[in-house]
């Protein structure tokens, strides 16, 4: 029973914990002021497009996604006086991809007490790529109750979308090629904040296929 | 890992890995839709050998939960009943597509030929006196949302080792995850080479409760009076019976577990099993989220 | 059945190991030995450079299963294995069905070993009625009979009533036969899977004690001595076994016994496969066990090898262990084993392994006309084999009607190029004839 550890970026990013300069081959597109700054854009946006945000539920998508919606709630708790209900949604069971690679360890689950029913449920993920991963997200809501709005927020937005999917709040929109991955480090997974552009990581044979962009070697932000 | 057939096959991470997705999927119970959709497509054949209505309904509804189509082939009533080799019927299986096939059987071994003629994954769901991997893995799951922790913890196992398959795989993963197993019987129930085993061995349970956190108590048929294993129920339940009495000689905090059937007066009297301290119903929840587990990380990927 | 052919001179053969010279082999018997022998006309010449000429080998456990259980073995194919594997002569095992408990049987497994003609068939009789173990079967009308049986056992089951067992070993002293018994504590070992102990316990498979067999061979030394008869031990598997022999040899018993290949060399791990090729009665045992029986050969405790090749159907062993049927083939590997256990590990001499596998087993037969030396006059039955020629085991590719043999995949270090019966070749080239 192999399954890959979740201390490990599940989206298949290069991940360098240790060093917080940018490893060789990749430069940083975002430092850690930059995205806090992203973040207090994002829960003021949060704020604004949910009228005072008292019906928002925050689900962090793991690993990234998870701190990123802890820090989030903190940052719209500190604007309005109010409690902002924040979990995690593990996507882990309804990816469209689990076949082709080892059984992968779960991230947790934590619904906040109340339930999603009738709440503006905001999704937050680190990188939103080919839109798998917020297809599987969108799937697993709909067995854990019936949210009255669902959005989504991302750190990263690097284009290249499979599913008919967009983002409603956006910390950095980041032109890349399928040539690159895009990494998000964080504090509470890494050690350090940072986003890193850098080539993607060879595939065995050496070149990208366009149909491939689903396996993990060049996958990055979404499932 | 392919199979699952001995519950000494899985090392610590794996085994932690188990228990970890486990108590992730022990959430769908309680929620409104309680199926995952990732074995969608997947087709896990339940092949029952031996009746097990309880162990055959946990894997049947951990697999439903999971979406995957499930097939019961009970011994009975099928063309095994009729003579047909346990091979012949693995290759019909295969012909038919199934991913994994759960086995019950009342040979030791069974599950490993079977693993060597089919190409889906093979689950062992108690062979024989050999082992029942998935029994052991729901009991240290029980013991670590009971009590919080598996490494340190003082396990006693009561009752007739010899013949049981559930003590066998305990002593292996319970060892395997850092807690010390004791083996408690008269010595006629005990294996001839228990000594070589990984864990202590008692004949006096008095002595051994009152430093035990969990007393897993075993069922004792009677016909292993008739085989001379012991003189009389009345004598084996009187020193290894779990009572209210002894109970009381146990930690505050110390369970009592049973992998059911029980056999109450026998090695269990009902004050026991009906106390809080039992979790007989407990295990048997945990049993289906557990086996999810196990499915998943058997099917769930390439 | 071989054809018959004019004299044979084989030429630089090594008896026993030794020195290379030449046989003359002539209307079945040898009729010269020397260096640079002259070939007379119409004589086939064989070339045995470098290989070892041994006196043709005697099996004194054989399971033919004929009549009954055709489609495992028949005397024919099981006889043709006997011959590939160097063997002259088998003593055919009395487990068949019908049972060999009466003259008439016997007669017929002797017969058909005729006919087929690649060995000499000795039936070996039923101890008891249907091999029931209550009343005696008629041993003497057996040993009267044209098969003239010598060798009595109940092999498979144990003749475990202590009074029965002395009356058949005093019953046979009047044609002076002898009992060979299999050793086994029928209560001890009820349902037993294989040998008790780590492995066993670890597999939850029922265990068969070594004591269940040291017990009754304690037993039936005790009772051969008190009654003066012969009595003979088939596949010793234990240390103790080995032991008890030894101390019952030395207090003057007139006790025999015979080991297997597979005892000399397997042991019990195999069985963590739950591979069914792996089920013998008696069990694979120890590494212990194996040294000991290794030594007690050596030493000749143990007096002789006996394959017990007990051919099954794959569907006898492509099953759950618990139901699989018990037993290997080995007559086609007998001398390899031995060879790699016995001679490369410098326990016997090659002229020891004649020993072993020919003149003893005939002498406890009673087999006048085998185990004989390769001397001038003798009869003609010989066995050419390449000690340097390793080859790989393939049950497929085994002569014999069934391919159950624990060998396969092992890497046997010699191989039967020719046997001879009575001056004919069985097997020339390496091939069956």
């Amino acid at each position: 029973m192999h399954a890959r550890k979740q201390t490990k970026d599940d989206n298949g990013t290069a991940v360098s914990a240790s060093s917080p300069e940018a490893p060789e081959g990749t430069r940083a597109v975002l430092d850690g002021n930059e995205i806090n700054r992203a973040l207090t854009r994002i829960a003021h946006e949060v704020l604004e497009r949910t009228k005072g945000g008292q019906d928002v539920t925050l689900l962090g998508i793991p690993s990234r996604g998870a701190p990123l919606a802890r820090r989030l709630a903190r940052r719209i708790e500190r604007v309005e006086e109010l409690d902002v209900p924040t979990g995690s949604l593990d996507i882990t069971m309804y990816r469209d991809d689990l076949r082709m690679a080892p059984a992968r360890a779960l991230g947790r689950t934590e619904i906040p007490a109340g339930g999603l029913d009738d709440r503006v449920v905001v999704l937050v993920d680190d990188v939103l790529f080919s839109g798998r991963t917020v297809r599987a997200a969108l799937d697993a809501l709909g067995d854990l109750g019936r949210p009255r709005a669902v959005q989504l927020a991302v750190l990263v937005d690097r284009g290249h979308r499979e599913l008919p999917i967009r983002a409603d709040y956006v910390g950095k929109n980041l032109p890349t090629s399928l040539r690159e991955s895009v990494t998000v480090q964080l504090e509470e997974t890494d050690g350090h904040d940072a986003v890193l552009l850098g080539p993607a990581r060879a595939s065995s044979t050496g070149t990208l296929r366009a149909g491939s962009r689903s396996l993990p070697e060049t996958t990055e932000g979404d499932a | 890992m392919r199979h699952l057939l001995s519950a000494g096959d899985l090392d610590r991470d794996e085994a932690t890995l188990i228990l970890d997705t486990a108590a992730e999927l022990a959430q769908v119970g309680d929620r409104a839709v309680k199926k995952l959709p990732t074995l969608r497509g997947r087709t896990v054949v339940n092949l029952f050998y031996e009746d097990s209505t309880r162990t055959r309904t946990s894997f049947e509804l951990a697999a439903k939960r999971l979406s995957a189509d499930v097939i019961n082939f009970s011994a009975k009533g099928s063309s095994v009943s009729k003579g047909e080799s346990l091979k012949d019927t693995a290759l019909t299986l295969q012909a038919m597509g199934a991913d994994g096939v759960v086995i019950r059987h009342s040979a030791s071994g069974a599950a490993h030929r079977l693993a060597g003629w089919v190409d889906g994954s093979v689950l062992n769901a108690g062979d024989g006196t050999h082992e029942h991997p998935t029994q052991a893995l729901l009991d240290a799951f029980t013991m670590r949302s009971r009590l919080g922790r598996l490494e340190g913890l003082r396990v006693a196992v009561v009752g007739d080792i010899l013949h049981s398959r559930v003590a066998r795989s305990n002593v292996l993963l319970l060892t395997t995850l850092g807690a010390h197993v004791t083996l408690v019987a008269p010595p006629t129930l005990l294996p001839v080479s228990v000594g070589t085993w990984p864990c202590e061995v008692s004949y006096d349970l008095d002595e051994v409760l009152p430093k035990t956190d969990v007393v897993m108590m075993l069922r004792v048929q009677a016909e292993r009076m008739r085989d001379s294993f012991f003189p009389s129920v009345r004598e084996y339940s009187r020193n290894y019976g779990l009572d209210g009495e002894r109970l009381e000689r146990m930690p505050s905090d110390a369970i009592v577990m049973h992998p059911g059937p029980m056999v109450r007066g026998m090695e269990i009297s009902a004050e026991v099993a009906d106390s809080p301290r039992c979790t007989v119903t407990e295990q048997v929840a945990n049993g289906v989220s557990l086996r999810m587990a196990v499915l998943y990380l058997l099917l769930g990927g390439s | 059945m071989p054809e018959n052919h004019g004299p044979y001179l084989i030429r630089g053969a090594r008896p026993f190991g030794g020195d290379p010279v030449d046989l003359l082999l002539d209307e079945g018997r040898v009729a010269a030995i020397g260096p640079d022998l002259e070939a007379p006309e119409g004589t086939e010449v064989v070339d045995a450079t470098g290989l070892i000429a041994l006196p043709g080998l005697v099996d004194l456990h054989t399971h033919l299963r004929e009549p009954g259980r055709e489609d495992a073995e028949t005397v024919l194919s099981g006889s043709r294995a006997a011959a590939m594997g160097g063997y002259t002569a088998v003593h055919a095992m009395a487990n068949t069905d019908p049972v060999a408990d009466t003259a008439g049987v016997v007669e017929q497994v002797w017969h058909l070993g005729r006919e087929a003609g690649y060995c000499d068939v000795r039936p070996v009789g039923a101890v008891t009625v249907g091999l029931k173990g209550e009343r005696l079967s008629e041993i003497g009308a057996m040993a009267d009979s044209a098969a003239g049986v010598r060798v009595f056992s109940d092999d498979g089951i144990c003749v475990s009533d202590a009074l029965l067992m002395r009356r058949a070993l005093e019953y046979v002293k009047a044609f002076d036969g002898v009992i060979a018994q299999h050793a086994q504590e029928p209560r001890l070992t009820e349902g037993a899977q294989m040998n008790e102990g780590c492995v066993s316990d670890r597999l939850g498979l029922p265990g068969w004690p070594a004591v269940a067999e040291e017990a009754i061979i304690a037993r039936d030394c005790l009772l051969a001595q008190h009654v003066g008869s012969r009595l003979h031990v088939c596949h010793v598997s234990t240390k103790g076994s080995v032991d008890i022999i030894r101390w019952a040899k030395e207090r003057g018993c007139d006790v025999t016994a015979e080991v297997t290949p597979h005892h000399l060399i397997l042991t019990e791990d195999l069985v963590e496969s739950y591979d069914p090729v792996y089920k013998v009665n008696p069990p694979l045992r120890t590494a212990e066990d194996v040294q000991a029986l290794r030594e007690g050969l050596a030493d000749g405790t143990i007096d002789i090898v006996a394959t017990d090749h007990a051919p099954h159907p794959v569907e006898a062993k492509e099953t759950e262990w618990s139901t699989a049927a018990m037993g290997m083939v080995g007559l086609e590997t007998a001398l390899g084993v031995v060879h790699k256990t016995m001679v490369e590990t410098g326990l016997l001499t090659w002229e020891q392994v004649a020993d072993r596998m020919s003149a003893a087993p005939a002498r406890i037969g009673r087999v006048s006309d085998h185990g004989r030396g390769l001397a001038v006059g003798e009869p003609a039955n010989v066995v050419l084999y390449d000690p340097a020629a390793p080859v790989e085991v393939d049950g497929a590719a085994l002569v014999g009607k069934s391919g159950n043999t624990p060998f396969r995949g092992m890497s046997l270090p010699g191989r039967i190029i020719a046997t001879f019966l009575r001056g004919a070749p069985t097997v020339l080239e390496g091939k069956i004839k």
